[in-house]
């Protein structure tokens, strides 16, 4: 990314409304069925209201990944800082996640009635199922754009295998190969563009 | 109120973990809310993740199930809270920060490096999900299954995924 699209104001027009940023998340946080929450938003931020360009809603993804926290949150509050400051995050965390807290809230209460019951049991396996098949997909795709070299791979399994075959704690785990990852790939003089950081293509699958 | 506050201690310490997705934290949501706290079994862990995924929004809001079943609506509006403002508030910060960043030169070597850690622990997420959710042969072939239908097609992941809870329902009746 240039220096200039992540500090240049990425609004065309007069800046939006705290209430419609707040109606915009949540008709997204409403309606993105199925866990393509990314696909969603660029088409909500970027294509219909042009509240950001596709470089900058990049390089905002690409932040998002790198830090704690989901996608989908972070998006919302990286967009809406940009947009609103502390508020415009605010409210578009807020909008994005309601529809779905509501949703799984009265999941919990429909599973005290109808969590025992077997029919319910086989249907939520055979979902469990399908959704470690999303998982993978979603890991491989983030792989595929993430590893680089056999030290990447290396990488993976050792943290992979120490957390899920030798019971590591994973905030062990996250600064111990984080620091021997980040060290393996430290800038060094005459490596210069080798360096750029990852972005994500918008299309792909994403676990937010 | 005792509750209250193990459902804020963990969750806003799991929220922390998430880099690179939910999942990355799946590890250490199975250690507390199923082996430490006892709040849920695994399937019943596995069963709220999994619906979670359906749900519109973040794909993690199976945390505020957890909290609703500990605790009812205050459990659900704690789990929410503890989840989302500490990584929010770390995000808010940090996202200022860092498009001043661009130039730094850490910067690539930081995405670069966290990005192989994350794919290692959605690994061991999807390691500890799949001793849960693929119990037999048929479950193995379900998984199987919708990873190459969305490997290879564009279909929105809900479909093949409720198709997946209707095979359970039919291996349940045959």
């Amino acid at each position: 990314m240039s220096e200039t699209s992540s500090t240049a104001d990425p609004l065309s027009g007069p800046r939006p409304s705290l209430g419609r940023i707040f109606w915009v998340f949540l008709v997204m946080g409403a309606t993105s069925l199925g866990g393509g929450v990314v696909g969603y938003l660029r088409t909500g931020l970027v294509v219909r209201n042009n509240w950001l360009d596709d470089v900058t809603f990049v390089e905002l993804l690409s932040i998002s990944q790198t830090l704690p926290g989901l996608n989908a949150t972070n998006m919302s509050i990286l967009v809406g800082d940009r947009l609103r400051g502390a508020w415009g995050a605010l409210l578009a965390t807020v909008g994005m996640c309601l529809p779905g807290a509501t949703l799984m809230t009265a999941a919990a209460y429909a599973y005290g009635i109808g969590g025992d019951d077997p029919w319910s049991k086989a249907f939520l396996h055979g979902i469990a199922a399908g959704a470690l098949g999303l998982i993978v997909v979603v890991m491989v795709q983030l792989g595929s754009r993430v590893l680089k070299g056999i030290a990447d791979y290396v990488i993976v399994l050792a943290t992979a295998a120490a957390v899920a075959f030798f019971g590591v704690q994973v905030p062990y785990a996250l600064i111990a190969a984080g620091i021997v990852a980040i060290w393996w790939h430290r800038p060094r003089d005459g490596k210069a563009h080798d360096a750029r950081p990852h972005n994500p293509p918008v299309g792909e699958r994403h676990h937010e | 109120m005792k509750q209250l506050l193990d459902i804020a201690g963990v969750f806003a310490y799991l929220s922390l973990l998430t880099v690179g997705g939910g999942m990355a934290a799946f590890p250490e949501l199975k250690t507390l809310t199923v082996d430490t706290y006892h709040w849920v079994t695994f399937p019943e862990m596995l069963h709220f993740y999994s619906l979670g995924q359906l749900a519109p929004g973040p794909n993690m809001m199976m945390v505020v199930s957890i909290g609703a079943v500990v605790a009812g609506l205050p459990g659900a509006a704690v789990a929410l809270i503890a989840f989302f403002l500490p990584t929010g508030i770390l995000t808010w910060a940090i996202g200022r920060l860092w498009t001043h960043l661009a130039t730094w030169r850490w910067r690539p070597a930081i995405q670069s490096g966290l990005g192989s850690v994350s794919v290692g622990l959605v690994l061991a997420g999807a390691i500890i999900m799949g001793r849960g959710a693929v119990t037999d042969a048929l479950y193995a072939a379900v998984a199987i299954v919708v990873f190459f239908l969305l490997l290879k097609t564009k279909i929105n992941p809900a479909y093949p995924i409720v198709a997946s809870g209707l095979v359970g329902v039919l291996a349940h009746w045959l």
